[in-house]
């Protein structure tokens, strides 16, 4: 049983979370991933542990809600429990001092990027961040982001904040500077990271992603997370969620996260006629 | 009563749910026998002098002695001369290849010509368990003196259980990190629930909790501890890691939606329950025709699952023919009774998608036999130019698993087949580094179940004398004195 110990709303839907999880805090490096079942019939989901706190043996996970697990999630409060968290699992980040390092976040990506950005600042690499959000209220970990980054640049795609567009049209304006960077750290939305990947290919800069396909176990024993890279066929859970960029099917990771739309609009209409949950069809909307 | 009259007694077949209904739902589809059922059929038996049934019994189980005791209506006995071997019997008996082990040389099968109407020793073994069960309480053998030793155990499917089992009987303090959420391995999450229900696994695990066996859930070796901090802190490790990496048959199309591995579609459904979904969270994909492709167990959990998943039509897609299909005889014959059509001598090239990226069908190629291969059957090869298509809105790729990588890609020092399999003395279970036994299918790739105990059962042997002795070196001519009674 895993234990809220703190919980603070971030955005609309945005929520962080601190969870007593010991065994999964103690050997967690950046860049690993836990799978979470919120109650004893629920389902597997993998969110990526944001921080740790070692002496509290706490991790960190913030989570949006965007379908029925994760909202019910939201219901809860500090003192509930849960029933499974297993991990850290997934390969580390490799974390390197290589000179420049460009972090891109788009959304929720934020999350996973901020603990990337943190290492690679604290191996002593010179840290620009970029951070993309629909919207001013949507956009988190700010000033998080500000104290491992040596710049950071905010696109907004209705302009509420930072720059009006894309992650995209910052990437560019900073090589057009001058700016050379070594590699570039881009996670969020498959769309996003697609982009991202296509641009700094022109401008010949590695570049590391983090996969979000549906998983299972987490655990390399279904296959149902599995990605194509470089031509080949690859268990997102064990061998990534991070790979390059440059390789990454794109296309066909969009397409296999469509897999169970029909269902997960199933299971959120099922749960919002049993708790009355209005969000719920707010949600359903959005997955139309 | 003479064997003559042993001999006409006809083999009784134990009730089952009728095919048409029981597609419709999730419950088991034999019903069990009563005791005057299990009495008749073990008067069949006739107490062969040189039993080859035992033989035939990879752990060695005293058949005719655990047959005799139900003949006399001494159920108890029954239970307790058949857990001196094996300690899962409602499981063995109900998922043993029984055709192929005890079965097989048993010689009622032989007089009849047909293993099939042998002494049915695997549903004696599965009545005499669930009887115990439906006791209510289960007898716990007398407490052992602590020995002060600790042993980890990776792993919950029938080679850890089986080990957690004898070692706590031991005396030893045991403790089993399971990487899922519930315990069993293969049994909880593979097997369905229609042919090995869950609370028969979930009471196993109960049993071997009351002994004192300590389970963490939740916990991935290799990631959530490395196995060197298990060995550090544990006086002995047994790895039983199982088979866990699905193969891909590596053809076009195979990443398009609506095409998973076994492993995938069976997790899903029985797992995480997925037919009950919305009451569930975890959903699964649906089709009016589902393609499974593989000729084994799992397989046909596979085609059978798809039906009572809602199919209208379920195919098994196999390269060979059936006698040379590694399934049960039961599987098949049940599989056959629900409906689920056998295409044999076909294998799939290509997978079709449509426009959204879902499966749409499948390009076979037709098959013939021909010389033996390595496994002794006729190696299967394609008829050129004879491919054709066959629709489908689901296919199930199950043409098996190989060892789980994910502790010895850990822990390098730990020797490995080619193929991944963990390399061990086979008397022993001991593996290249001290202290750490392994067994089941980590050891052998996929295989059975009752061959997982055996291993497990081996293995906490030798544990025991290591634990006891200390004696790592020529353990297993130390353990020679009682391979016998070991086998
Ligand atoms: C390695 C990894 C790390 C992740 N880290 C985070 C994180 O830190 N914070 C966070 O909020 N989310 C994270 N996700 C995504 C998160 O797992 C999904 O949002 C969650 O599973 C949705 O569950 P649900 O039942 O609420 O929604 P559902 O109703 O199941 O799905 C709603 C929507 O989410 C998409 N979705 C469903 N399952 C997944 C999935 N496994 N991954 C991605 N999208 C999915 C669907 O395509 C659909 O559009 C991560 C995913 C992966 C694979
Ligand atoms: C669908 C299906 C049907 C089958 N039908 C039959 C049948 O009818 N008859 C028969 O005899 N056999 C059958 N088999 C084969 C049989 O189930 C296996 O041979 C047997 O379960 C192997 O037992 P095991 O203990 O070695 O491993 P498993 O049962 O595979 O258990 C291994 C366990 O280890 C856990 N694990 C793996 N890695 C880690 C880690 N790093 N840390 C912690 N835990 C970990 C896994 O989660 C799993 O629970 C079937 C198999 C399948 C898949
Ligand atoms: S364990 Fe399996 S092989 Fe042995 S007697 Fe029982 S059914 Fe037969
Ligand atoms: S071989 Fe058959 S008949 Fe003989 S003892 Fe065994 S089960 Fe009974
Ligand atoms: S989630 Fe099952 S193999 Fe990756």
């Amino acid at each position: 049983m895993h234990e809220i110990l703190f919980k603070e709303e971030l955005g609309p839907d945005i929520h962080l979370y601190r969870f007593h999880a010991p065994d999964v805090a103690r050997y967690r490096e950046p860049g690993q991933f836990v799978i979470v079942r919120i109650i004893d019939e629920g389902e597997r989901i993998p969110i990526t542990i944001a921080d740790v706190n070692r002496d509290e043996g706490s991790i960190t996970l913030i989570v949006q809600s965007v379908g029925k697990t994760t909202l019910q999630m939201a219901g809860m409060k500090v003192g509930d429990t849960i029933p499974g968290i297993t991990g850290p699992l997934g390969v580390p980040t490799h974390i390197e001092k290589v000179g420049n390092v460009l972090c891109v976040g788009g959304g929720i990506g934020i999350a996973p990027l901020y603990p990337v950005a943190k290492a690679m600042k604290e191996i002593g690499n010179r840290v620009i961040s970029i951070l993309g959000a629909r919207s001013s209220n949507l956009l988190i970990l700010e000033k998080e982001m500000m104290d491992v980054s040596d710049k950071v640049l905010i696109t907004t795609d209705d302009g509420t904040k930072g720059r009006k567009g894309l992650v995209t049209d910052a990437i560019k304006e900073l090589v057009d500077q001058g700016e050379k960077f070594d590699l570039c750290v881009a996670m969020g939305p498959p769309i996003m990271m697609k982009f991202v990947s296509l641009l700094t290919k022109e401008f010949s800069i590695p570049t590391v992603v983090s996969l979000n396909p549906i998983m299972i176990d987490g655990t390399g024993m279904c296959g149902g997370c599995r990605v194509t890279v470089g031509g080949k066929t690859k268990f997102a859970c064990v061998d990534g969620p991070e790979f390059d960029g440059h390789q990454v099917d794109f296309d066909e990771l969009m397409k296999r996260l469509t897999m169970y739309t029909s269902h997960e609009k199933q299971s959120l209409d099922h749960y919002s006629s049993k708790t009355g949950c209005r969000l719920a069809g707010a949600l359903k909307e959005d997955l139309e | 009563m003479n064997v003559k009259e042993r001999l006409k007694i006809p083999p009784t077949l134990m009730p089952e749910q009728d095919p048409t209904d029981r597609i419709t739902n999730v419950e088991e589809v034999p019903l069990g026998y009563t005791p005057e059922m299990a009495m008749l059929e073990a008067k069949r038996c006739l107490q062969c002098k040189t039993a080859f049934c035992v033989e035939g019994c990879p752990v060695g189980i005293d058949i005719p002695g655990f047959i005799q005791l139900i003949e006399d209506g001494d159920f108890l006995g029954a239970i307790r001369k058949m857990k001196e071997r094996n300690l899962l019997p409602a499981i063995c008996g109900r998922v043993c290849p029984q055709e192929e082990q005890c079965q097989l040389v048993c010689t009622i099968g032989k007089a009849q010509k047909d293993p099939c109407k042998a002494v049915m020793i695997g549903k004696l073994e599965g009545f005499i368990a669930d009887w115990e069960r439906e006791q209510g309480e289960y007898e716990l053998p007398p407490e052992v003196k602590s020995s002060g030793r600790k042993v980890a155990i990776i792993g919950s499917g029938p080679a850890g259980l089986t080990v957690a089992g004898d070692l706590i009987r031991f005396g030893h303090k045991v403790t089993v990190f399971e990487a899922l959420h519930k315990g069993g391995g293969v049994l909880v999450y593979g097997i369905p629930e229609f042919r090995l229900p869950k609370a028969i696994v979930q009471g196993e695990i109960d049993y071997l909790e009351k002994l004192g066996v300590n389970f963490r859930y939740n916990f991935v070796v290799g990631k959530t501890a490395p196995v060197t901090k298990l060995i550090e802190d544990y006086d002995a490790v047994f790895i039983g890691t199982g088979a866990g990496l699905p193969r891909f048959m590596r053809v076009d199309g195979e990443n398009l939606l609506g095409v998973l591995s076994a492993n995938e579609y069976l997790t899903r459904a029985n797992l995480m329950k997925a037919y009950s979904f919305p009451e569930t969270d975890t959903p699964i994909v649906t089709g009016k025709k589902v393609i499974t492709v593989g000729g084994g167990n799992v397989a046909m959990d596979c085609a059978r699952t798809a039906l009572r998943m809602g199919a209208a039509r379920s195919l098994i897609v196999y390269r060979r023919a059936e006698e040379q299909m590694p399934a049960r005889l039961e599987e098949i014959h049940h599989a056959r009774e629900e409906g689920v059509e056998f295409h044999l001598l076909q294998n799939p090239v290509s997978l079709i998608g449509n426009e959204a990226g879902w499966i749409s069908g499948a390009s076979l190629i037709k098959m013939e036999l021909g010389e033996p291969d390595s496994s002794g059957r006729r190696r299967p090869v394609p008829i050129e130019g004879s491919e054709f298509t066959e629709e489908t809105d689901v296919l199930i790729v199950a043409i098996g698993n190989s060892p789980n990588p994910l502790v010895p890609a850990s822990f390098p020092a730990l020797e490995v087949t080619r193929w991944g399999g963990v390399v061990v003395n086979e008397i022993t279970g001991q593996t290249s580094v001290p202290g750490v036994f392994a067994g089941g299918d980590i050891v052998l790739g996929a295989a059975t179940v009752i061959l997982a105990m055996g291993h497990g059962r081996r293995a906490a042997r030798a544990m025991n004398l290591y634990l006891s002795s200390g004696r790592w070196v020529d353990l297993d001519r130390a353990l020679d004195l009682c391979r016998a009674e070991v086998r």
